[in-house]
């Protein structure tokens, strides 16, 4: 069984902060669950999709986040209880049906997780999703432990149903990515099936409607402030006459921070679990009690603007700081010692004397930048494009995933990265105001979230570029998620269909379509000049499965290869073209790394001595 | 551990030895910080687990925390694991009291978490990164490596844990080695029967012998540095 599933209260387990929050939906008695995958959020989806092989839960790898959102208002609008769970700028994605849901709101308890990623671990920005609550003017949450994690992903279960409208819950990448022990609670029966009351008057939102619903909803709005002012979600800790307000992770460093600086008896905390609409007679009682504020959040200052507010309205005017020069950065994360260094200057507590030792005669160390895995058939598609072009000015918009990698040297397949599905319609762009060649990639599952608008956009208007599909036949970047190109049969799952991308770019009209297998790299490069050549849209369908996942279905059968050393010339054209992990120097000369080799064969069909073999057993 | 804790343990069906449950105080711990820092695919996430694990049997309170977007991928992957009382699940430079390193450069590299009180564990087998076999970096000499780090940190453990690996049968168990030596400097409230549970019950079953025979030959070469 599942151990999300263990129906054994009171149990303690070790979990990963996005076990708990699915823990904590499943306990709340979620039925219904739809995500695109998005790191730091993906393993939330990952044990929802686990666990519905097992169970009566839905869930479904939804095409985007949008269409996650949408399938899931219409449960949570039967009476059924939903989450949607997305990273950060999935939120953007989702952003449109999000605003309007507001105004429908739900029958059904709906939750809608983002996971923000300040610090940009895996992410193209660090937007600030606190704010998507006020522009929707709906409730959020945001716990700041793991063990919190579940306990707020079923408070937020019921404050939906108490308001009639979806929640979001926030978290960040040091609440997704940590690991804490949590309590098991009791689980609710799931109610899988409900019924649709038609309401016109709610539902179907024409603007005479609207007009009644936006009063609903700031009414609503008032309402969720009163609870939030109740709320034990909001809750202050110790005494003094200087305070803390905080949110989130930084909690925890605010408490560890307090302790080392010898002050918890002198700064009392106001924690803020239910951040929107911000508890203004919660705020004012606490900072009426001090003489000195400090907004302790990563991120944009979406509390301490608020915390202003409050103390200018009432005629407050003790000093209320958060940040600026000296105090926080709007950049990055947080981490304990900042915090406490912040608090001990702007409270005037004795610091903490820093202990770190000196790294200043430290060698520089070179640099590990994550790379394409060795047999990686991006790789192979990058470095045919390379040879397809040569001489041409061109340049190559490309997309999400991990090709994004392609940007380094010396692959240099990577000009401009803008967000999911981008690649495509900025390729209409840059060849409609340049004389440049453009070619861009999209990978297979991103060319489904979003790619393929970009592409009917462009034959329409009857642009002129070579879109290259990565189709490695699964979700690669965020860990070997099914998208509506994959084979589910080959995955083991059952009930599916599967999306074939050549059919379906030839339906929207695109002229000159090939499909290549990027291993061999004579027949990807003639077949890639072609469609270079062809004037209007092309697309070329580099159709080869990601390594890892081939090797998880035990696939891969290439033979390894090496180096022979007596044939080598050391042109080093192997190692200075394609970049492949497996390639490492000794004593001047090229070898490669058998463990790591998977036999993609690129290598050996570059070199000119034809010194790169199988090796023999 | 606190009474309360351990009683409402073992109400939950857990049969552990009491040995388990063994010398913290009863209402205040001290709180120990430890780094670990990997190469994509050497293993550390599982032996953070097992060192999690291990802490909830003894009823250790303990915080985790890693970057892992990119562990297949061939790039550096960090786990921090606060134990005792504290809240915080990541640990900021120079608050380590602990380090391991499965990788020599990576041991540098990260060297600004360490304190002069830390107790450094690194393995001595390099995996240089791409960028050096390309010409856009130097590896540093293992030499110069052990040299900095004993000279930095109060005590230094370095030794070559693949070797130890291939002996205990299996190139893999390089975590556990590093784990059983981790054990031995006694800096973490983690008992060695703790985590030879955790190791026999979390670590997938194939794996097990190979990996109590990593732990103990990591634990044995620990003692001799």
């Amino acid at each position: 069984m599942h151990k999300l599933l263990t129906d054994n209260p009171g149990q303690k387990m070790l979990m990963l902060g996005n076990e708990a929050i699915a823990r904590g939906a499943i306990e709340a008695g979620v039925a219904f669950t739809a995500s695109y995958p998005g790191t730091p959020s993906s393993e939330i989806s990952l044990n929802f999709f686990q666990m519905s092989k097992e169970s009566d839960l839905y869930f479904e790898y939804s095409i985007n986040e949008k269409v996650s959102v949408e399938v899931s208002a219409a449960a949570a609008n039967c009476g059924v209880r939903s989450m949607c769970v997305m990273k950060h700028v999935g939120m953007n994605v989702a952003a449109d049906a999000l605003l309007t849901l507001a105004y429908i709101g739900v029958t059904g308890g709906m939750v809608i997780l983002t996971a923000d990623d300040p610090f940009m671990f895996s992410s193209q920005n660090e937007q600030d999703n606190r704010y998507y609550g006020k522009l929707a003017g709906l409730p959020v949450l945001e716990p700041s432990s793991v063990a919190e994690a579940k306990e707020m992903t079923k408070q937020a279960f019921e404050l939906s149903e108490a308001l009639g409208e979806p929640v979001i819950l926030r978290t960040t990448t040091r609440i997704n990515h940590s690991t804490g022990v949590v309590e098991l609670g009791e689980i609710t029966e799931r109610k899988t099936k409900g019924d649709f009351t038609k309401d016109p008057m709610r539902c179907v939102t024409v603007p005479a409607v609207s007009r009644g619903l936006h009063v609903k909803l700031l009414a609503n709005l008032d309402k969720a402030e009163e609870i939030a002012c109740t709320s034990p979600l909001n809750k202050v800790d110790g005494s003094g006459s200087l305070g803390v307000i905080v949110n989130g992770v930084s909690y925890s460093y605010v408490k560890d921070g307090l302790k080392d600086l010898g002050a918890t008896d002198k700064v009392k905390i106001l924690r803020i679990g239910f951040s929107n609409p911000l508890p203004k007679a919660l705020v004012l009682d606490f900072i009426k009690g001090c003489d000195k504020v400090l907004v302790v959040e990563e991120g944009e200052p979406f509390m301490e603007e608020a915390v202003k507010a409050v103390a200018q309205e009432n005629g407050l005017t003790l000093p209320i700081c958060g940040k600026g020069e000296h105090l926080f950065s709007r950049l990055y994360e947080f981490d304990p010692k900042m915090v406490r260094n912040v608090m001990a200057s702007y409270f005037e507590l004795a610091p903490v004397p820093s202990q770190s030792v000196d790294t200043s005669n430290v060698p520089e160390i070179p640099n590990r930048p994550p790379n394409l895995c060795a047999g990686c058939s991006h790789r192979a598609t990058f470095y045919a494009v390379k040879q397809a072009t040569q001489g041409m000015d061109v340049m190559f918009p490309s997309d999400i995933g991990c090709y994004t990698l392609g940007f380094m040297p010396p692959l240099a397949t990577g000009d401009f990265v803008l967000c999911m599905g981008a690649s495509t319609s900025t390729s209409a762009g840059f060849s409609t105001v340049t004389d440049k060649k453009v070619i861009s990639f999209v990978g297979d599952s991103t060319f489904f979230h979003s790619g393929i608008m970009g592409l009917m956009n462009a034959v329409f208007n009857n642009h002129n570029f070579t879109l290259v599909i990565l189709d490695n036949r699964i979700t690669g970047m965020t860990g070997h998620q099914p998208n509506p190109g994959v084979d589910m049969d080959e995955m083991g799952f059952e009930g599916y269909n599967s999306i074939d991308i050549e059919g379906l770019v030839k339906a929207a009209g695109v002229k000159h379509v090939s499909v290549v297998r990027p291993y061999n790299l004579k027949k990807s490069i003639a077949a890639i000049k072609e469609a270079v050549e062809f004037e209007g849209v092309s697309v070329v369908i580099a159709k080869e499965k990601c390594t890892l996942y081939a090797k998880s279905l035990k696939q891969l059968t290439g033979k390894k290869f090496q180096v022979n050393p007596e044939k080598c010339k050391n042109h080093r054209d192997c190692i200075d073209t394609i970049a492949c992990p497996a390639f490492t120097t000794e004593g001047g000369r090229v070898r490669i790394n058998e463990d790591m080799c998977a036999g993609c064969a690129i290598c050996a069909q570059i070199c000119p001595e034809n010194a790169i073999l199988p090796v023999k057993k | 551990m606190n009474d309360t804790g351990h009683a409402r343990f073992q109400k939950n069906g857990h049969s552990l030895r009491h040995n388990l449950f063994s010398t913290q105080g009863d209402t205040h711990m001290d709180t120990k910080r430890l780094i670990i820092v990997a190469v994509g695919g050497q293993g550390n996430l599982l032996a953070s687990r097992v060192l999690g694990e291990a802490a909830l049997l003894q009823g250790i309170p303990v915080h985790m925390s890693e970057i892992h977007g990119m562990a297949q991928r061939g790039g550096v992957v960090e786990s921090s694991i606060v134990f005792g009382d504290a809240e915080s699940t990541i640990i900021s430079d120079g608050e380590a009291d602990v380090f391991v390193s499965f990788e020599p450069s990576e041991a540098l590299r990260a060297l600004g978490r360490c304190k002069e009180e830390t107790v450094t564990i690194t393995n001595l087998s390099p995996l240089p990164p791409f960028t050096v076999a390309i010409g856009k970096g130097v590896y540093p000499e293992i030499d110069k490596v052990t040299e900095l780090l004993a000279n930095k940190t109060r005590r230094l453990i370095a030794f070559d844990a693949v070797k130890l690996a291939e002996e205990a049968g299996n190139v893999l168990s390089v975590n556990m080695v590093l784990l059983g030596a981790l054990i031995e400097t006694g800096v973490l409230p983690i008992s060695a029967d703790a985590i030879r549970e955790a190791i026999s019950t979390k670590t997938k079953k194939a794996f097990v012998d190979v990996n109590l025979k990593a732990f103990e030959l990591g634990f044995a070469e620990a003692a001799k540095h």
